[in-house]
């Protein structure tokens, strides 16, 4: 009996120190395997010390109450002949136990009210995203700049499939990431267009849930540049665990260019709007849009995923002429409710012309003959008169 | 009056006996236990290595949905009912419960709810994939109608069901004690339920009112939880854990009943303080009424709101010492042995305190903006329910399974169940803090590479863990089949009560006439 009662208190010893160890385990940009992020933001290192200070509580609490256990255990074993005492109930040790306790409570919640005081402060910020989750992706608006995208993943499929070598960065890698400036106050502005989503960055030690029709505030203010990786932490369908989030902190000057060049981008892409581009090149850049944004939920092959998302091969809607009212209304209002985004106001023009295009000629969709029909092709200036015409 | 129980099936389907209704009850929570199990058990092998390897992402969600479903509402709350229906008669005095027609139909509900639950794996869209909490919108207009309303029929099934048979639990506590049983005589188990029995009859109406919000909106064209028509989301959420937290003491009450019963027994000495232990149970129920939305701390409550509520779960810490400090004090200066069920109570009251620990870490919000979703809460809730409700629940099976049936199991295999078990879950959930601490979500199908070693070790501890219950599962049918018969009314040396003052196996009733309590 006795080596069992041993057993039991390694046992017990062991896996409190275990929790121990990682802490001494982090990198120097106080990321481990084993413990919360230090992060690289003021918010992130008090939220930090506060968890650290909480576990070590535990830790000295954990001792001596299973250092009483396993005394008890070891010290009374029937086995070695003790003999019960028959006493109980003491007020006065009763009386410490709970009071004891809600002193240490108290010293526990001084410091979690300042922090969450801190967490909640986001006035006076210098720059304003919103933040916007998606089945299943995330975009970013910055608000007053005209400057927006989508931030897709950006692991190739055949790594999830196992079909290639997984990369450094596997799920955690996406194609536009988010880029911000080092030593300004950021607010996010984060909310969901279809079901709930959660934006979690550890090293921000921002998690905002994302909520359609709702818009919460939340605040980081980044002091080493770097690449901040996070995740969406809310339940939120199929593809919750690919919409990874990858934050880019820069000098202010390198964000400045950044936002320059993109402006210059929106306004390139506006200007798209009113040439006429051939079947071909529709079909290429659709293609590519379509991989990028639709094919999660339609597939690659335009198939669908039977009692979920519709296959698109073959759709009437894609593939006769009266249609196509429908078809545009679809990629450009969507049906949220329904699971299927609205496409309009996050893809320019140019590309959902491009992606119809793709859609009503792509699997066979298509007339047939090499001459394309009137109604197979959609240029970006029908796409746009239909926006229009609403 | 003094017949044996009918003949074949139908003792089973008509039985009002509460002995009966009990291993009926206790029998079909193991099946669901199972059931869930092998959902946990298709969860980590996918999750034994990044990539997608056995099933596609929308089963994988359906598997921890269900998982959690069937563990929480078909294999936990059902056990400790039938747990209840054996030993609260028994216990106070009770020839047998309060209302035993009820008691019948409050068993025969559940396999209906269930099996319609499963049958959801087998339609079109699939089983409940938005998880145990299933919230809105993505459980009602995001969901497949057929599988929701099938859901929501099914939920609503197992809640009359509960609520039924609370109503029954605390009609017989209340009523059918023997003379002399005054309430503070009551052993803790029955004091336990007598409060969750309570908590279940406030608690059960309100997640029926959500389910019914889901479905007017699903089918009544309303906008409960659709911000596009002018409703919101996060009502569902605070009506979820008006329920929901509720809920988990509901589950975790009754096991601190059963390890009250079983630490003095094998302590050889009474327990420590009863009265503060009725209060500290009676506490942590009013508490769990103003904590619910320690769940929600990320969904931009304000921050009145939140500190109101982490205040609040806090508080939740003192009661629950009380409670772990009394048990250690009982042994203290005991005269301690360590059977099977004085193992599983030992590994439950360490576990549990673990769990404890990380909770209280995760009532500090501003911690818990970084802990929320990750696999640290995944961790401490399955030290709380796993190490917490189903080893008590094994404690229990093994501590009166000699009374129920009149023979004992084989103490080697089941210290053999009992080391897996401990082992297995460790390995289990220990590394889920790390990886939650690191920035793992929970829920996720596939992940990233740091999480990878970590994950691996959990699967391979899900693994032992698993079959280790398949063992138990031997040991019960080795028991009742075969087991050294003992007759002895008194099994353990030390227990108390009046339950170890009838024959073993317990007749099939008991105390026709009332015993006197002194
Ligand atoms: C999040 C999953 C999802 C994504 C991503 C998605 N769709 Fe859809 N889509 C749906 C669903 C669900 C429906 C069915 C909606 C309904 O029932 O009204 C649908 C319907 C459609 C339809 C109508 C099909 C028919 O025959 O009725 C078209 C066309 C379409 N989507 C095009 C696209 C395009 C183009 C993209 C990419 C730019 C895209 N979808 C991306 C989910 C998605
Ligand atoms: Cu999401």
């Amino acid at each position: 009996m006795f080596a069992r009662a041993k057993q039991l208190s390694v046992l017990l010893l062991g896996s409190a120190c275990l929790w121990g160890v990682p802490a001494l385990a982090a990198d120097s940009a106080g990321r481990s395997a084993e413990n919360m992020p230090i992060g690289v933001t003021p918010v992130s290192q008090t939220v930090y010390d506060i968890h650290m200070l909480m576990f070590w509580i535990c830790v000295v609490i954990g001792v001596l109450t299973f250092g009483a256990l396993i005394f008890s255990l070891i010290a009374y074993r029937k086995s070695k002949g003790a003999v019960a005492a028959n006493f109980h109930e003491s007020t006065k040790v009763e009386i410490a136990w709970t009071v004891i306790p809600f002193i240490i409570l108290i010293g526990m919640a001084w410091p979690a009210t300042t922090a969450l005081i801190e967490v909640y402060d986001s006035d006076e910020a210098e720059l304003d995203i919103k933040v916007t989750g998606s089945q299943w992706k995330w975009s970013y608006d910055y608000i007053g700049e005209g400057v927006s995208f989508i931030s897709n993943l950006s692991t190739p499929k055949d790594q999830i499939a196992n079909l290639a070598a997984k990369g450094e960065n596997y799920l955690q890698e996406v194609d536009e990431p988010l880029v911000v400036p080092v030593g300004k106050k950021i607010r996010f502005l984060v909310t969901a267009s279809d079901v709930i989503h959660s934006w979690w960055v550890p090293d921000l030690a921002v998690k905002r849930d994302a909520i359609p029709g709702f818009t919460h505030e939340s605040w980081a203010l980044i002091e080493q540049p770097g690449t901040y990786r996070g995740f969406c932490a809310e339940l939120c369908g199929k593809d919750h665990a690919f919409m990874p989030i990858v934050v880019e902190a820069v000098p202010e000057a390198e964000y400045n260019d950044w936002l320059a060049q993109k402006k210059k981008e929106a306004a390139e892409i506006r200007a798209l709007t009113s040439k006429v581009f051939t079947l071909d090149e529709l079909m290429t850049k659709g293609k590519e849009v379509y991989t990028k944004h639709c094919s999660t939920c339609h597939m690659e092959n335009g198939e669908g995923v039977q009692g979920a998302f519709p296959a698109l091969k073959g759709s009437a809607m894609a593939t006769t002429a009266e249609g196509l009212a429908g078809h545009l209304d679809i990629v450009v209002n969507g049906n949220t409710s329904k699971g299927m985004p609205a496409w309009g106001t996050s893809l320019p023009d140019v590309e959902l012309a491009a992606v119809i295009t793709y859609e009503r000629n792509a699997w066979g969709n298509g007339s047939g003959d090499d001459e394309p029909d009137e109604d197979d092709i959609v240029q970006p200036i029908d796409v746009y008169n239909f926006k229009k015409g609403e | 009056m003094a017949h044996g129980p009918a003949k074949g099936i139908r003792r089973w389907l008509y039985t009002t006996n509460h002995k009966d209704i009990g291993s009926l009850y206790l029998w079909f929570s193991f099946a669901m236990f199972i059931l869930g199990g092998a959902f946990a058990m298709i969860i980590r092998a996918e999750l034994f290595q990044p990539g997608m390897q056995l099933v596609d992402p929308e089963f994988f969600n359906q598997m921890t949905t269900m998982h959690g479903l069937v563990m929480v509402f078909g294999a936990i709350m059902p056990a400790f009912v039938g747990l209840a229906n054996w030993m609260i008669p028994m216990m106070i005095g009770a020839p047998d419960m309060a209302l035993p027609r009820m008691n019948n139909l409050s068993f025969w509900l559940l396999p209906p709810a269930f099996l319609m639950l499963a049958a959801t794996l087998f339609t079109e869209g699939g089983a409940p994939q938005a998880g145990w909490t299933f919230y809105a919108p993505l459980s009602t207009t995001y969901a497949n109608p057929l599988t929701a309303t099938i859901f929501i029929f099914a939920v609503h099934t197992m809640g009359a069901s509960s609520i039924m048979g609370s109503i029954n639990i605390i009609a017989t506590i209340l009523n059918m004690r023997a003379p002399g049983m005054s309430y503070m005589k009551m052993p803790l188990f029955v004091w336990t339920w007598l409060i969750t029995a309570f908590l279940l009859v406030a608690v059960m109406p309100v997640l029926a009112g959500a389910v019914t919000m889901m479905l007017m909106d699903i089918h009544g064209g309303t906008s409960f939880f659709d911000a596009a028509g002018g409703g919101d989301p996060v009502l569902f959420q605070h009506v979820f854990w008006f329920f929901g937290h509720p809920e988990v003491y509901i589950i975790i009450l009754p096991a601190f009943g059963v390890i009250s019963q079983i630490i003095p027994t094998f302590s050889r000495k009474p327990l420590f303080g009863y009265s503060s232990m009725v209060y500290a149970t009676a506490s942590i129920a009013l508490l769990s009424f103003i904590v619910w939305a320690h769940h929600m701390f990320t969904v931009g409550m304000p921050l009145a709101g939140e500190l109101f509520f982490m205040y609040a779960t806090m508080l939740i810490a003192v009661p629950t010492g009380v409670k772990v400090f009394n048990w250690i004090a009982t042994m203290f200066k005991g005269s301690i042995s360590f059977e099977t069920p004085m193992l599983f109570s030992l590994a439950f009251l360490v576990l549990f305190t673990i769990g404890g620990f990380t909770g209280v870490m995760l009532s500090i919000a501003p911690a818990d903006f970084q802990y929320h979703d990750s696999y640290f809460v995944v961790a401490h809730f399955h030290y709380v329910m796993v190490a917490g409700a189903v080893f008590s629940m094994s404690a229990a099976v093994y501590y009166w399974l000699p009374k129920w049936t009149g023979r004992m199991y084989s103490e080697p295999l089941a210290q053999v169940h009992f080391w897996t078990s401990f082992v297995g879950f460790n390995l289990t959930f220990f590394p889920q803090h790390f990886v939650g601490l690191a920035g793992m979500p929970r829920r996720y199908s596939d992940y990233a590479l740091q999480f990878a070693d970590y994950n691996m070790v959990s699967s391979c501890g899900a693994f032992l863990y698993g079959v280790s219950q398949i063992l138990f599962l031997v040991i019960v049918i080795l028991t009742v089949k075969g087991g050294k018969k003992t007759t002895k009314e008194k099994t353990w040396e030390g227990a108390e009560g009046l339950e170890w003052t009838v024959p073993s196996p317990a007749p099939y009733h008991t105390f026709s006439t009332p015993p006197t309590v002194k």
